[in-house]
């Protein structure tokens, strides 16, 4: 049961019908990505009738990728609209609607795309309710896949976490599993601020176990905290979205070893949970971080400057390292593409650096 | 030789009151009189220059009736968005206002005649050039001048500066030339949704006019039938661009395409307001969106730190002054038509200047901001939080 958890965990992309497993008489869904997401929009257009959804074939194609599919014949074409193939537009119009007292879900059909409407995203929605003093408030949710996927090549693979984590008046989000896809988008759509919500599409097809109780319609994972995903004593490994799935694959093949990784699934770029990494490292006295993006600048850099900055400084028994993706536009070829992300190798030989072993 | 008349005015008024007379120096337009009000005219109609059409059946009727309590109203608040430009103006030069200050005077017929033809229920949003339309839209003077000084009495504390002010129904005040327009139309998308009968007013330069997400916007606010009044307040320079060098086509009004267009005098409050209130008519209707030019112009460079003579003459702007203000081009109308006498207009125009003192007495003298309130205000209806300050061992409190 637990090789299998892995394997699937790993972002290998399989179609799989839910199964209803009795386990111990609790009832668990196995629930993907894409369902999870579908499931929360519903839920919560159904609640809130302030809230609709926009965005490229969002509609009537059921989703670019399926995420929105039986969404418009549910609900119809007031709630569910189709935009033309101008995010500056939609996205200008998305963030009007929020203004004027409505709560729209801004679909990116990816996060590439959004870089044309970002100065939408930025200067109109984060930073309004500061320069209003408080006046003007825009609930909004702007979601869709975001970083790298499988042969898309350069202008379809970058990641955006950290340009938009940069930015104050956002909040950023980037779930892994589909219980995150679930409690972070309602959360994302109730919270009365604009939130990114960066998706990957390479976990879309990846099933989950959900519990009844994450099952329940008001289930909500608050934005800005972190989840340790597995215990672990000598070191801490700090990651977001599928990275996290990689970094449990290398943690199971390290405890064969009798190294024990603490897994620390980030859930939020923005704000960050700085609190749960040091807490983590007081414990283990090592840290790597894991992400798909360029290094640069980027996400693990953040994390690093903080800890260097903060408390946990102190319990450093060596220095922390990042994990990124290679500083390169994506290329297409297979084998190029494959050493451009962080392998599960890279990983554990990382890891195996930071602890001298 | 005004101050002189003023003089002898008075002294004839001493005496009309006296012996009960109507009294009429010579030599002037200066007509003195104890008359009630009941002598003025209520209210007369005036012709109005014919507005060139774009994909419509017919423009605004070529006549417009004003109301004597409309003409008095309209003057006032043209004065006032006048007065205070000019006070932003000085308090510019004296460095008290700083950054960005984008003023207003001579397009006061725009803000004042659109306003005239919605209702306070609907909306509106504009770029930067917005201190005149935060006025109409029920902004107080004292807090838009505390603003532009930057002071906690400011209409957003002190925090958003000249080019973002907000009230109810009012959404900037926008930075990004263009930005605001795809925003517009997401306010009329949600009058539509929430189904109350209120359109979006929508402006934008003759600059912005050629922003790519502006016609993106024109799309899909015409295939969605939004209620969007798209409002393109032409004053012929984008900058120091004049309109020639940088559209291929200057008829703004025709650029939405598909969208009916009208083209309007934007020196005549009177033909602004009939024009707005045929466009709202239009919205209300179902019929969709539909887009105003107003020919306009303004006496400031386009902001305080451009002198606005390397691209244009004096001449040209002496010109406009002179055969076009929209002030004077209400007052004459008024005072030909006996419908204002001039003590009562003047007694308004001492009435506003003493509104703006005050006000720009109260904007130089309030305190700025505390610097409590630095972190303030980044997300709404949320718990209070750390921000990061400079260094690492300064943490700042957050409050929505």
């Amino acid at each position: 049961m637990a090789s299998l958890r892995c394997f699937l965990r790993s972002g290998k992309v399989f179609v799989v019908p839910c199964d209803i497993c009795i386990i111990n008489s609790i009832l668990l869904l196995q629930v993907t990505v894409r369902d999870a997401l579908n499931q929360a929009m519903d839920e919560e257009l159904e609640r809130d009738e302030r809230v609709f959804l926009l965005g490229e074939e969002v509609a009537q194609y059921d989703g670019a990728y399926k995420v929105s599919r039986g969404l418009w014949k549910k609900y119809g074409d007031k709630r569910i609209i189709d935009t033309p193939i101008t995010e500056m537009g939609f996205a200008g119009i998305a963030v009007g609607a929020a203004m004027a007292g409505l709560r729209p879900i801004c679909e990116f059909m990816t996060f590439n795309f959004s870089m044309q409407a970002i100065d939408q995203v930025i200067n109109s929605a984060a930073k309004t309710y500061y320069m209003s003093a408080g006046l003007q408030s825009v609930p909004i949710v702007f979601r869709g896949p975001n970083g790298a996927s499988a042969g898309v090549a350069a202008q379809h693979s970058q990641c955006f976490a950290a340009w938009y984590g940069h930015c104050p008046g956002l909040k950023v989000v980037s779930p892994w599993s589909a219980e995150d896809a679930r409690g972070l988008l309602k959360s994302a759509i109730r919270d009365d601020n604009p939130v990114v919500f960066l998706e990957n599409e390479l976990m879309y097809g990846v099933p989950f176990e959900m519990s009844e109780e994450v099952q329940s319609k008001d289930f909500l994972i608050p934005i800005g905290k972190a989840k340790i995903e597995r215990q672990g004593t000598h070191i801490t490994l700090v990651s977001h979205s599928r990275m996290v799935s990689l970094c449990l694959d290398a943690a199971a093949v390290l405890a064969k070893e009798g190294i024990e990784c603490e897994v620390i699934n980030m859930r939020t770029i923005r704000p960050l949970d700085a609190e749960a990494i040091e807490t983590s490292i007081m414990k283990t006295n090592h840290l790597v971080t894991v992400e798909g993006g360029w290094p640069q600048f980027g996400i693990g850099a953040e994390i690093l400057a903080r800890i260097m900055e903060g408390p946990a400084f102190n319990y450093l028994d060596s220095p922390a390292v990042r994990v990124t993706g290679v500083d390169i536009p994506m290329p297409y070829a297979k084998i190029l593409e494959d050493n451009s992300v962080p392998q599960i190798k890279d990983i554990i030989f990382s890891i195996k650096k930071t602890l001298n072993v | 030789m005004r101050k002189m008349l003023t003089i002898i005015s008075n002294v004839l008024r001493g005496s009309a009151s006296r012996n009960g007379a109507e009294l009429v120096s010579e030599g002037a337009r200066v007509v003195v009189s104890a008359r009630t009000y009941a002598d003025f005219t209520p209210q007369a109609s005036f012709d109005i220059k014919k507005c060139d059409v774009h994909k419509l059946e017919e423009g605004p009727p070529l006549q417009a009736v004003l109301t004597r309590e409309e003409g008095l109203q309209y003057y006032r608040t043209m004065q006032t968005i006048r007065r205070m430009e000019l006070k932003a103006d000085q308090l510019y030069k004296q460095k008290i206002i700083r950054g960005f200050c984008h003023l207003y005077d001579g397009q006061e017929a725009c803000a004042v005649g659109i306003e005239a033809g919605i209702n306070l229920s609907d909306h509106l949003i504009t770029a930067y050039r917005a201190h005149g339309y935060t006025l109409t839209r029920g902004g107080t003077v004292r807090e838009i001048m505390a603003e532009l000084t930057g002071r906690r009495g400011g209409i957003a504390k002190g925090k958003g500066g000249s080019m973002h002010m907000y009230t109810k129904h009012f959404y900037g005040g926008n930075g990004i030339v263009g930005a605001q327009v795809p925003l517009g139309a997401g306010v009329a998308l949600a009058c539509k949704y929430l189904g109350k009968n209120e359109l979006c007013v929508c402006l934008y330069g003759d600059g912005a006019a050629n922003q790519g997400q502006i016609f993106e916007t024109y799309n899909m606010a015409s295939l969605w039938k939004l209620p969007c009044i798209f409002i393109c307040e032409n004053n012929k320079y984008g900058m120091g661009t004049s309109v020639e060098r940088a559209a291929a086509s200057t008829d703004y009004y025709k650029r939405g395409d598909f969208i009916p267009g009208l083209r309007v005098d934007g020196m005549d409050v009177l033909c602004v307001r009939e024009a707005t209130k045929l466009a709202a008519e239009h919205c209300r209707s179902g019929k969709g969106p539909i887009l105003m030019e107003l020919q306009t112009y303004r006496y400031h460079g386009h902001s305080m730190s451009d002198p606005g003579i390397s691209y244009r003459t004096r001449d040209e702007i002496q010109e406009v002054r002179s055969k076009s203000d929209p002030i004077s081009m209400l007052k004459d109308r008024m005072l030909s038509n006996n419908m204002a006498s001039v003590e009562e207009l003047k007694e308004i125009d001492v009435e506003v200047r003493k509104e703006i003192e005050d006000a720009a007495q109260f904007a130089t003298t309030d305190p700025e901001p505390p610097l409590d309130d630095l972190c303030n205000h980044i997300f709404y209806n949320d718990p209070p939080m750390e921000v990061r300050g400079t260094n690492p061992w300064t943490k700042l409190k957050s409050i929505s």
